[in-house]
């Protein structure tokens, strides 16, 4: 039983893709620790390297923050880059805005939002142009 | 299901980094890394022509058996360092995925 909230929190650096995903590399690490089934660690690994790419690629990095009770594994991504001006065109799977050269890396095949809200419960997006993103997922245990 | 080990010697593969005592349960092929993110399953044989050091985390959060890097594809040093230190096991080999995921599938069939 856990007693209250554990909580991590992680700096995304946006100006170095090289290093995007070590975020969810540390999460997993940790609730492999914590004794969660490897379905559950799979989805939260899956939605929030998702979501640590985007902040890469779109919002100069930002911060992301987990945190694990019993009943739920909660994901917060905030990030300060330029909004998403339309939330269903970018859950539609295929859309990108994504550059050339990100693309050449093996990104922007426009999943990252679909998969983020396929492998949570739950997916809450607060966005405004010009002044950043908060993204909560909420994984259930 | 097959040990990496059998498979690498059927396909006169030789590992770049890593170990050969991981169990293979499937293979997989894809270059869109979300993709193979939410499709590629724990104990695959991942079939790429990518070689970026995104793969390794990839292959590190998906827990794939290993990374084969077709068509001849090599990583940079700095790719091979961080997938060392992650235990995950890359292969580089000059057939394309095609050829790759053939000899793959024939060898865990075979087993069946």
């Amino acid at each position: 039983m856990l007693e209250d909230v554990v909580r991590f929190t992680f700096n995304v650096d946006g100006e170095d893709f090289s290093s995007a995903g070590a975020a969810s590399v540390q999460v997993k690490k940790h609730l492999r620790q914590m004794g969660f089934s490897p379905e559950i660690i799979r989805r939260v690994a899956i939605a929030m390297y998702e979501g640590e790419i985007n902040m890469v690629i779109h919002a100069d990095g930002g911060v992301a923050t987990v945190e694990v009770t019993d009943d739920s594994i909660v994901m917060i991504l905030e990030d300060k880059g330029p909004g998403i001006p339309d939330v269903a065109l970018a859950m539609q799977e295929g859309f990108s805005t994504a550059k050339e050269n990100i693309r050449s890396l093996g990104f922007g095949a426009g999943m990252g939002l679909p998969n983020m809200k396929k492998y949570s419960d739950s997916m809450k997006i607060e966005t405004e142009v010009g002044k950043g993103t908060t993204i909560i997922m909420t994984v259930n245990v | 299901m097959k040990d990496l080990q059998s498979i690498a010697d059927s396909l006169g593969l030789t590992p770049l980094c890593g170990d050969l005592g991981k169990e293979v349960t499937g293979c997989y092929a894809g270059d869109l890394l979300s993709w193979v993110m939410s499709h590629a399953q724990y104990g695959d044989v991942w079939v790429t022509i990518m070689s970026n050091i995104n793969v390794v985390a990839v292959a590190s959060l998906t827990e794939c058996a290993c990374v084969i890097m077709a068509e001849g594809v090599m990583p940079d040093s700095e790719v091979l360092k961080v997938a060392k230190e992650k235990d995950i096991t890359l292969f580089s080999d000059p057939r394309s995925t095609y050829e790759l995921c053939c000899l793959v599938g024939k060898q865990l069939s075979e087993n069946e």
